[in-house]
Parts: structure tokens; sequence; C-alpha cells
């Protein structure tokens, strides 16, 4: 039967194309030349005898022009800017003494071993931390989102978790987790201000987290819920099939600006006594009174979120020109 | 046209704030029967449909599916809706499936179906529609009449006991319009109970067993189209007609 289909097919649409073909390939006996192959193909602007107009070639010469005049501009402006920037800092009265204490090569080079290894608990921190952000956030939007009167004690506490976390700075969330919870003498319950760290960062982002999930919730238009619900869907089923795959899909992008808000902010962790880059830097700042550590720890810590962005940046413009090519929903 | 309706409405009324969107609307939708609500717009047929799909709650009235009441608020909601397709007028093709994931969703997880089956039924649907070649395509890789067609197998592939086509052809332009009339011909054919609301009057004098000529959210006049269309009995039917007739939508 499949057969039947597949041999029927191909000859319907093989009839198509003859036919729109047919009227082109007879006229071009009447030009010049007859190309064949891939000749003809290369060659198809010449055959229907286009050539650009004087009207077209100037146009160009004028854009070309243009830009180059352009590109001129930018190299010019930047340049002046970098410039202009330098002066003013190899200017400025300390700058001498700023040199030595920030950017000094040889401490530098000391601390970069130290540096990086304390970047590996860093890297840890924001994997780790960055999964189970992800869960929470996204179980916590869901939870905002149940109807029905017996989730309402679930949607007010989680309502008031996000409002809490949202409110609550991050460094005083770390302090009272880092000081506080060793403080309670629970048993059972770690003293390592690395792990009370890093639960610290899951409390406050997984609030940010579930803002992003939530506002990606809400964009996907009533009438894919109505479509799914009028197929039959239950509530939660619309939910799990239809609206949180397209809305996690959209809010990509932010998740990672997140995820690169989060990288930076495992360095606070090390108010703690977790020895990480920042720490690390610390040390060696501590015992030399030279700067530098810190500036090479934040240097790649830039290193480390750049292809983050870049990456973000490029899915945001993905999908952008997708949207625009059109698609109905 | 023998037998129990399989859709009756009983003096429904539905107000949206202090606006009366359905007054007393009273429709009976045998089996095998098309059934075709015409009216301006703001008439309210899409509200009738929304309704009779529980999208929407009514203020009075009731509404019956083969003989007992939907609109009883101990009544299945999801259970109703599974024995109802709908078609809209933006299709709402759910845009991260292919074709056949949209068509499969609801066989496989309300009714159950198992994969390979629901796949078959879907691929036979989409074969019948002229399709099949589509069902690994993404929704906005189809052109408007190709996705509305999708968004009718969808509806179909659960196998309703009513389908509901929501002005279907709205959003087309007058050539893909013919395309998604042809595929509602078929399923007249093939005895589909529908309800459908249209500014196609050509089309509904043609397909519909009966009229039903919606203003103000009343029924004014219903009957079979050659008296609707024919014979008007109100003067408003009339005045809409004549308007119709003279946008070019129907021949005079």
């Amino acid at each position: 039967m499949t057969g039947e289909a597949g041999a029927a097919g191909p000859v319907e649409v093989a009839k198509e194309p003859v036919g729109p073909e047919g009227p082109k390939r007879a006229k071009d006996p009447t030009g010049a030349t007859e190309p064949t192959g891939v000749e003809a193909f290369a060659t198809r602007a010449e055959q229907d005898g286009y050539r650009p107009s004087e009207r077209r070639l100037a146009h160009e010469a004028y854009r070309r022009s243009r830009a180059r005049r352009s590109a001129l501009i930018a190299t010019a402006s930047t340049v002046l800017t970098a410039v202009a920037l330098y002066l003013l800092v190899v200017n400025s009265p300390g700058w001498e003494v700023t040199r030595r204490t920030f950017f000094n090569l040889d401490y530098a080079r000391q601390a970069l071993p130290e540096v990086l290894r304390g970047l590996r608990l860093n890297l840890e921190l924001m994997l780790g931390c960055g999964v189970l952000i992800l869960v929470f956030g996204l179980l916590l939007a869901v939870l905002r989102t149940l109807r029905g009167p017996v989730f309402l004690p679930v949607r007010l506490l989680a309502t008031a978790y996000v409002d809490f976390f949202l409110g609550l700075p991050m460094i005083i969330c770390l302090l009272v987790m880092i000081t506080g919870v060793p403080a309670l003498r629970l048993t059972g319950v770690t003293t390592d201000p690395l792990l009370l760290g890093g639960a610290a960062l899951v409390l406050t982002y997984s609030a940010y987290v579930s803002e992003v999930f939530r506002s990606g919730i809400e964009s996907v238009h009533p009438s894919q819920r109505a479509a799914a619900r009028s197929l039959g869907l239950t509530n939660a089923q619309a939910m799990r099939y239809v609206v949180l795959p397209q809305a996690v899909r959209r809010v990509v992008p932010p998740l990672i600006n997140n995820l690169v808000s989060l990288q930076k902010d495992t360095g606070l962790v090390s108010i703690g006594g977790a020895i990480d880059a920042v720490y690390a830097a610390k040390i060696i700042a501590a015992h030399s009174f030279n700067f530098t550590p810190y500036l090479l720890a934040g240097l790649v810590f830039i290193v480390l979120t750049i292809p983050l962005t870049r990456f973000a940046d490029w899915l945001t413009g993905r999908m952008n020109r997708r949207q625009l090519q059109g698609g109905a929903v | 046209m023998s037998g129990t309706d399989v859709l009756r409405l009983e003096s429904v009324r539905k107000t949206f704030g202090s606006q009366v969107v359905l007054r007393d609307v009273d429709l009976a939708v045998p089996e095998h029967s098309v059934t075709a609500l015409i009216g301006a717009s703001g008439s309210g047929k899409s509200t009738l449909m929304r309704c009779v799909n529980l999208l929407e709650g009514i203020d009075d009235g009731a509404i019956f599916l083969d003989g007992s009441e939907i609109t009883d608020p101990r009544a299945d909601v999801d259970a109703v809706r599974r024995r109802i397709g709908v078609v809209f007028q933006s299709y709402n093709l759910f845009p991260h499936m292919t074709v056949l994931e949209n068509i499969t969703l609801a066989p496989r997880r309300v009714h159950g179906v198992g994969r390979a089956e629901a796949e078959a039924r879907a691929l036979e649907l989409l074969d019948r529609l002229g399709l099949a070649a589509k069902a690994k395509e993404y929704p906005d890789r189809l052109s408007g009449g190709q996705q509305q067609r999708v968004a009718i197998v969808r509806a179909l592939a659960t196998g309703p006991r009513l389908l509901l086509l929501d002005e279907i052809t709205a959003a087309l332009d007058p050539v893909l319009v013919g395309e998604v009339l042809m595929v509602v011909r078929d399923l007249k054919e093939q005895g589909m109970t529908m309800v459908l609301s249209t500014h196609e009057m050509g089309f509904a004098r043609e397909v519909a067993d009966r009229v039903c000529f919606l203003d103000g959210g009343v029924v004014l006049e219903q009957g079979p189209p050659e008296q609707v269309f024919g014979d008007p009995q109100e003067e408003r039917t009339r005045q809409f007609l004549s308007r119709v007739v003279a946008s070019g939508r129907l021949q005079g």
C-alpha cells in the first residue's frame, strides 16, 4: 500500500516541474548560445540577458564609498578614544605606584597557579549550584502556576519564598548561612563554609531563575493552552507537553546571563574561608602587599564569562532571526 | 437524519460583564449533520463554540452532548473535551513539535494509544489530505492552508464525536481557502457531525444541512440553507445577506 503511494507520489511530483520549465527551455534555443548541464546553471544570469544598469552600478559604487568612509571613521574614533584613555591613566598622579601594586608581572606569574587552583573551586561551585538552581527555579515557577484551591498554600509559600530571596542581598544571605547555621549547633547539619556558601547561592539564585522561568511560561500564548485543553489534555499535561517546552526554549538566553552572574558570585563564597580564586589572590596579596593577584583573579573571571555572554548573544540573535523568518504561531 | 442529536443547546445564556453575548440560544445538531453558524463579527458565533467546548462557562441554560448535560458542574471537563474536536481560526499548532508529533500528542497522552499505532493512524489521515510528505516538518515551514489542514487532522486523530470549526478559513487567502474547504466537504461525505462558523456563505450554502443566523447573541433564524439564503423570513437576515452579496462573498 505504501509502495503504491510512494510510486504515485514521485510521478506527480516529477510532472509538476516539467510544466513551468517547459516553456523556458523552449525559449532558450532562440538565444545565441545553447549551454548545457552545469554551464547552463552557472550562466543563468547572462542567459536571460541581464546586464546591471548604469543606475545600479552608480548606486553600488556610492554604497561602497560610504562603507569605506564608515570604516575609516570607526577606526579613527577607536584609536583616538584608546589614546585618550591611555594618556588619562598614565598621566594620573598616582600612576607609578598603581602600576607597581596592580600591574606587577612578577607577582602575576607567581599568583597564577594559585589563582587557577582556586578557580577550580569556583567552577565546581558554579556547575553544582547551577544544576540545583535550574531544578529549584523551574519547580518554583511551576508551583506558582498551579490552579485549584488545594494548592493555595503551595502557591503562597512559593510566592513568599521568591519575594524574600529576590529582595535579600546576596552577601547577607551568605553571611547568615555561613555564620548563622553553624551557630545553631544542629546535629547532622554541615558547618563546611563551602557547602553553606553554595546553599546560599542556590537559595538566592533559585528565586531569580524562577522569575525567568515564570516570565517564559507567561509568554506562551493562551491559545496554545486552549488548543491543548481542547484536545483533552489535562492542565498538567498541557503544561508539560505544550507550555513548558516552549517556555524553556525562550528563556535560554536570559538563563545564560544568570549563569554568568552566578559564576562571578561564586567568588563571594570566599568570605567563609573557602579557598577559591579570590581567596587565593587575597592570601598572596596579604603577604606581599601587592594587589596584582586580585587583578589577575578578576581577569580570569572575565575570560571565563566572555564566551558565555557571546554564546547567549548568538543564541538570542539566532532565535530572533528564526522568528523574523515567520512562522504563524 | 434519524437518531439522536449529538449536540443540543437549550436556552443558553452567556454574558461578559454587563454585555449579553448569547441570549436564549436553542440549537440541535443531529448525528452526521453539518450546522453552519453565520452572522456578523461579534454576533456570538465564536463564543457559542467556546461554550460547547467548555473553554467558557455559561450563565444559564444547558448544553447536551449525546443526551448528557456537559454544562453540569459535576461533568468531567476533560472527558467532554476528549469527545469534541476543535479547529481554530489561527490554527494553534504547537510550534515546537513536528506535524506528526502535533497529531499524535492527544492520542498518545490522552487516549493511551501506542506510539506506532498513533503514528500509523496519523500518517493515514495525513495521506488522505495529501500531507504525508510534511509529517516530519515543523509547522512554521508550512503554508497557512497546510497548517490548517494539519490542525484538522490533529482534531480528527482522536476520533471525536463532534467537530467544531471556528472560522477556519478566515486567516487564509482565497487560494488556500479552497484546499481547506475541500477537506470539510470530504468530512461531510464521511458522515462527520460538524458545527462550523464561517463567512464563506457560498460554502455554508453548499455544505450545511442547517444554517443558523446569529444576530446580537440571538438565533434569529435557522433552517435549511435554501430557506435561509433563498427566502429569509427576518428583515435582519435579509440585510445581512444583502451586505454579504455586496461584498462579493455570495452570488446574489
